[in-house]
């Protein structure tokens, strides 16, 4: 899963080995600097000798300059490639969604996706840049450091190396003691949102049964676990500083007596001693550091897996190898087909054979998961058939280059979505060459011209997010108008005129039928109104075809239909929102 | 000091400021010391131990040359006792310094980790105050980021930039002092060269928040964007337009990958900086220094400024450190204001003081402040309402109706007619912008909220379940109800045989808002959860709708006989629910323009008749 993160590293490659490059040269100026500082010391200032004084001055200065370079060099890489890979996998993502399928899209949820594309995210880059500008720094800090001690006085160095153990024992324990703490922390975090979610999303609820009181002390307890465990974490952190202080006081102790027996010994400077007391700091600063890299890659290591499983999911419906592209005519088969949602779940479909001419009206009624729509979507390929078959024009739809069969078959969706953008722009989703006459066309056919016309900036009307803007009816006729103008041979309606009421959806009916002759339309209906008029209807039951024939048939054959028919007509279970 | 007097006065702004500090923090400030007005103190002394312990270690390396070497090595000494001495004092004094520095370390935890507490407690009390109005104009996104993004923002004021503030200036001060003392010449070039420093740091910080806004916008665009195109992502497929939405997010992406990148460059520089700077600073001090002992006209020594230039090093960390922490408290500031915003919100107003009284068994009364008892029957009356969720959009006009103690009433018409929005102003879910609303004669403005919404058992359009138990989402109507009453209730529902299927019955956990059950089960859950609740009047918003035909004629006579009695306002679809009613009223664009019985309002062949044979296209 790391390596999948990591392979979208791609163009910042080289920014992304360069940064550790920076940072080593920054480190190792960082390094010389206090030994020159002791030669300024101890050959300039304690010698009284001024231009010693300025040749280390110099020096120093000179090395300062280029650690201040290398460092802004580090930190301008590590900007670069961390934010370059956190761009290419938001893309990578985005790119692999584009290739989702249908049953792929219902597996996440909208809300999942969009943390991951920018909390997960958010967070390994962060993470990123972290280890790059340290991951280096810490360990290279440490060896140089201590190279520098040892170069200067072996046996003061042995403090150092007792030090070191020290701290990082101590350092492991309370750090894998606490990383434990702040998973927990982080499950109790999930539980207080989760409380404020449910409260607010059911507010209503709350407020008509007067359950504030209970809702309050729900969201204390919650509360309260967070408190008590970022106590327990954190109590065992403030341990973090002290130690430090013990440590590094217990340094500067040792190094003050021995030292000062080797100064009067003449084996050590007093320049000497002040540069041992430098590196003390940056000894245990980078043993610190450490510690950091390890708390953090334990808390990125859940964003990186669910990133991960959002590039690395295989669509599960990919183009044919020799794709055909060419359709031409409208028919539609259906030969032995079952189909479920779920492999292994439930069928929704079950041994369908129907066939339709081009140019036939087909209705399709039924009850609520009667598999109607589910119907719809296999003719484009929405979802892929469990068994048997479904040709269009003569062939398998598994055959054909999907963008072109979708271009073929245009389906208007249950849920009527419109994008922000014009109306006009929402429009031209159908076909993006579409002139202006031919847009306004497809919405005199789909009943929405009059509408659109009504309002007072017309076909430029901004939609807002969701088209909430206009009413569920408008949007479904100007989704309707939007499938017309691909021109499709195929044209189905999965209950795309439920908020139009009666009167206008059969003025879409007729006027379907008058202006796009020998079109393939199937339209999937609860309302017998909507359907009555075509060639043939499809009864749908349980996932089978139930019966097929004309109203007139069905009607005096047909005991479901003519349940349903009597129901609606006479009023007995009339649906009140016409 | 002049930059760090500035910062001392609470309401000035900071020169070269990245960004001001709002008030709003402040306002968080008074909290904290509202709140421990003893940890605090202490708090403030402990820090004060452990800055000055730090000082005295840096300061004894001066101690330590200047006193003991040099005096040992001139004099060929080897006499270690005074050293030793000095040793165990030093020795001492550090070991002060770790008590204070872990008794602070402890109680910053504390404190931050309580405040957060509070401040969450507050919060969310307050919010079950606001009117529905609040919660309809923002998303939900919007409220968990104020609990989740804003206050943890807070935290890093609360237990760091305060406490780091407080360290540095306690540093800052100390240390000044010594160095003064030492060499006042040194002193003011060292002062002018952490000035400097302060500024480019918040210069830098000044920089880099311009680019973090740009990076914010960029974050919502870039947010917006995947939040639409996901939810139409089928859409998307159905008309080719993968390559397209491609495109488009490989430009917002850009854009959000540029300005990231530009505010961590620009704050990436400020570290290196500070340390350079730093490194400047001590040449300049140890040439000047140098120049000045060697030139003999100041008396100073070498280990003066041998001890002095370590000082000089503790004396920039701690201004750097300031400087960085003020930037960081600008950031805070919007999660502050946001935090505060929502407490500042008004609640929605609850002066009724006629509250209800009794029980189930003896029957209910409203008793008003002056001790007068009215008996709860269940009669509703609406006069002349007129209600908009917005200004100057109007939804109901002028609305009238009377339902007595035990009627059964429904509304029909089209969506936006205005029937749930009726129910909504008779449990006082939103305020009315004229007319009146009596229960049993009593202005619902006179009930206190609790009192009125108690009287009232509501079925919403939207069947909400919470996670936990299904018998705990029954007991959700009425908390003290035993475990026989809530089966009861779902028998009464016809919830009971569903229930007894599930693999743990009524100790079935559900998953959130009840994700493991089919819309119509949690329906008749819903209904479950309002009989248990036993309320003198009922309001079933399409309580029904989503259960199929078959079950709804079962629990058909188990509504019956949970309307008996009881004042019921039902919206209905469906006809069989509505044929009884004691008063159907029939809205259209918020209008009552139809009412009386069934039978009267088919023999009118009004929008009724319409509506029922359904055939006013022939």
């Amino acid at each position: 899963m790391f390596k999948t993160v990591l392979r979208e590293v791609r163009q910042y490659k080289t920014a992304l080995i360069l940064t550790p490059v920076w940072t080593s040269a920054e480190v190792v100026m960082g390094v010389l600097i206090p030994y020159v500082t002791a030669s300024l010391i101890d050959k300039g200032l304690n010698a009284g000798n001024l231009p010693a004084v300025y040749k280390y001055g110099g020096m120093m200065l000179g090395l300062a300059v280029l650690s201040l370079v290398f460092g802004i060099l580090a930190g301008r890489y590590a900007a670069y490639s961390s934010t370059g890979l956190a761009a290419n996998l938001r893309q990578a993502m985005y790119t692999n969604i584009q290739r989702f399928s249908f049953s792929d899209i219902d597996k996440y949820s909208t809300a999942g996706l969009v943390t991951r594309m920018t909390t997960d995210v958010s967070s390994i880059q962060n993470a990123t840049q972290m280890l790059l500008r340290t991951s280096f720094r810490a360990p290279l800090n440490l060896v140089f450091s201590f190279a520098m001690c040892l170069f200067i006085n072996r046996q003061l160095s042995l403090i150092f190396l007792a030090a070191m153990v020290f701290l990082s024992v101590a350092l492991y324990l309370m750090i894998s003691r606490a990383a434990k703490l702040f998973r927990q922390i982080l499950l109790r975090y999930d539980t207080l949102n989760d409380v404020v979610m449910e409260n607010v999303d059911a507010i209503r609820v709350v407020k008509a049964f007067v359950r504030e009181d209970h809702e309050i002390s729900k969201f204390d307890k919650a509360a309260l676990e967070l408190y008590t465990m970022s106590i327990r974490a954190e109590t065992l952190m403030s341990f973090n500083h002290p130690l430090m202080n013990l440590v590094v006081y217990g340094c500067i102790m040792a190094v003050s007596w021995f030292g000062a027996h080797y100064i009067v010994a003449g084996n050590l400077t007093t320049g000497q001693l002040t540069s041992l007391f430098s590196y003390i700091m940056m000894v245990m600063n980078s043993l610190m550091m450490l510690s950091m890299i390890f708390v953090q890659l334990t808390q990125s290591a859940a964003s990186v897996s669910r990133v991960a499983e959002v590039i690395e999911e295989e669509p599960d419906m990919a183009n044919p190898e020799a794709p055909v592209t060419a359709l031409k005519g409208g028919s539609i088969d259906f030969r032995n087909v079952f189909f479920s949602y779920k492999k292994g779940g439930d069928n929704a479909l079950e041994d369908i054979n129907l066939h339709i001419d081009s140019g036939e009206t087909i209705g399709i009624i039924g009850g609520t998961g009667s598999g109607k729509s589910s119907l719809a979507y296999l003719i484009c390929r929405l979802y892929d058939v469990s068994e048997g078959s479904v040709e269009v024009d003569g062939r398998d739809v598994r055959e054909y280059d999907m963008d072109a069969l979708r271009r073929h078959v245009a389906i208007v969706l249950q849920k009527s979505t419109l994008f922000s953008g014009t109306i006009l722009e929402n429009l031209r989703w159908g076909n993006p060459d579409a002139t202006f006459e031919e847009c306004v066309e497809a919405c005199r056919t789909a009943c929405a011209h009059e509408f659109i016309e009504a309002m007072p900036e017309g076909y430029d009307t901004v939609m807002e997010q969701g088209g909430f803007n206009v009413s569920g009816g408008q949007r479904q006729r100007l989704c309707i108008a939007r499938a017309l103008l691909k021109k499709p041979g195929i044209l189905i309606l999965d209950d795309s005129t439920s908020a139009v009421d009666t009167a206008t959806d059969a003025r879409i009916r007729e006027s379907l039928r008058r202006r796009s002759p020998g079109i393939t339309t199937v339209i999937v209906a609860q309302r017998i109104l909507s359907i009555k008029d075509a060639d043939r209807i499809v009864v749908m039951d349980n996932g089978r075809i139930n019966a097929v024939g004309t109203h007139e048939q069905l009607l005096a054959s047909n005991d479901i239909y003519r349940e349903i028919y009597n129901l609606q007509t006479s009023g007995g279970e009339a649906d009140f929102d016409a | 000091m002049p930059s760090m007097m500035r910062f001392g006065g609470p309401h000035e702004r900071v020169p070269g400021s990245g960004g001001k500090v709002s008030k709003t923090v402040w306002r968080l400030f008074r909290f904290v010391f509202s709140n421990y007005k003893v940890s605090i103190p202490f708090v403030a002394i402990c820090i004060i131990v452990t800055s000055l312990t730090t000082l005295t270690s840096n300061l004894f390396t001066k101690t330590l040359i200047d006193d003991y070497i040099v005096p040992m090595t001139e004099t060929g000494s080897t006499d270690f006792s005074p050293l030793a001495a000095a040793m165990l004092r030093l020795g001492a004094i550090l070991l002060v310094g770790i008590i204070a520095s872990f008794t602070y370390n402890l109680l910053t935890v504390f404190i931050g980790n309580g405040t957060l507490r509070k401040l969450r407690e507050e919060l969310f009390r307050h919010m079950q105050k606001l009117p529905l109005s609040w919660f309809d104009s923002r998303t939900h996104g919007e409220i968990m980021s104020v609990y989740t993004n804003d206050v943890d923002t807070l935290r890093q004021v609360v237990s760091q930039s305060v406490p780091g503030i407080l360290r540095s200036l306690v540093t800052i001060i100390a240390t000044f002092t010594s160095m003064l003392v030492m060499s006042p010449l040194l002193s003011v070039i060292s002062l002018l060269l952490a000035a400097l420093m302060f500024y480019i740091t918040r210069r830098l910080g000044t920089i880099s928040k311009k680019y973090f806004t740009k990076r914010q916008e960029n974050l919502g665009l870039i947010n917006g964007f995947i939040q639409e195109m996901v939810t139409g992502q089928k859409v998307v497929k159905v008309y080719n337009h993968e390559e397209d939405a491609m495109r488009q997010f490989a430009a917002l992406n850009e854009n959000m990958r540029s300005s990231v990148y530009n505010a961590n460059r620009i704050s990436n520089i400020i570290g290196p900086i500070n340390a350079n700077l730093g490194h400047f600073g001590y040449v300049l001090l140890a040439i000047a220094g140098a120049a000045l002992a060697l030139g003999g006209n100041v008396p100073l020594t070498l280990g003066t400024i041998v001890a002095f230039l370590t000082l000089q090093r503790n004396f920039n960390r701690p201004v750097s450190q300031i400087s960085n922490e003020i930037n960081s408290l600008a950031m805070a500031s919007a999660g502050s204001d946001r935090v505060y915003a929502m407490l500042d919100e008004q609640p929605q107003k609850d002066e009724g003081r006629t509250v209800l009284e009794g029980n189930a068994a003896e029957g209910w009364n409203w008793k008003s402040p002056d001790g007068t008892l009215t008996p709860l029957k269940g009669l509703v009356s609406l006069q002349d309402v007129d209600f908009c969720y917005v200004a100057d959009k109007q939804v109901l006009f002028d609305i009238s109706l009377t339902a007595y103690p035990g009627q059964k009433i429904a509304f029909v018409g089209g969506t936006g007619a205005g029937k749930t929005t009726i129910t909504n102003l008779i449990n006082r879910f939103y305020e009315i912008q004229d007319g009146t609303i009596c229960c049993d004669g009593i202005p619902v403005t006179d009930l206190a909220l609790s009192s009125l919404r108690k009287s009232l058992g509501t079925v919403l359009q939207e069947s909400k379940l919470f996670s936990g138990t299904i018998m705990e989402n029954i007991r959700y109507g009425r908390l003290d109800a035993t475990d026989e009453e809530c089966r009861a209730a779902a028998r009464l529902a016809c919830a009971d045989s569903f229930i007894r299927r599930m693999p743990n019955g009524y100790d079935t956990v559900l998953a959130a808002d009840g994700g493991n059950l089919s819309q119509g089960e949690r329906q008749l859950l819903c209904i479950a959860r309002a009989a248990v609740a036993d309320p003198p009047v009922l309001i079933l918003d399409e309580a029904t709708s989503s259960i199929d035909t078959r079950t709804e004629k079962l629990i058909q006579e188990g509504m019956a006989s949970l309307m008996k009695g009881r004042t019921t306002f039902v919206i209905a679809h469906r006809l069989s629910t509505v044929q009884n009613a004691d008063y159907i009223m029939v809205m259209d664009k918020g209008h009552i323009i139809e009412r009386g019985k069934h039978a009267e309002l088919l023999a009118l062949k009004g929008k009724y008749y319409e509506l029922y044979t359904g055939n006013q296209i022939v």
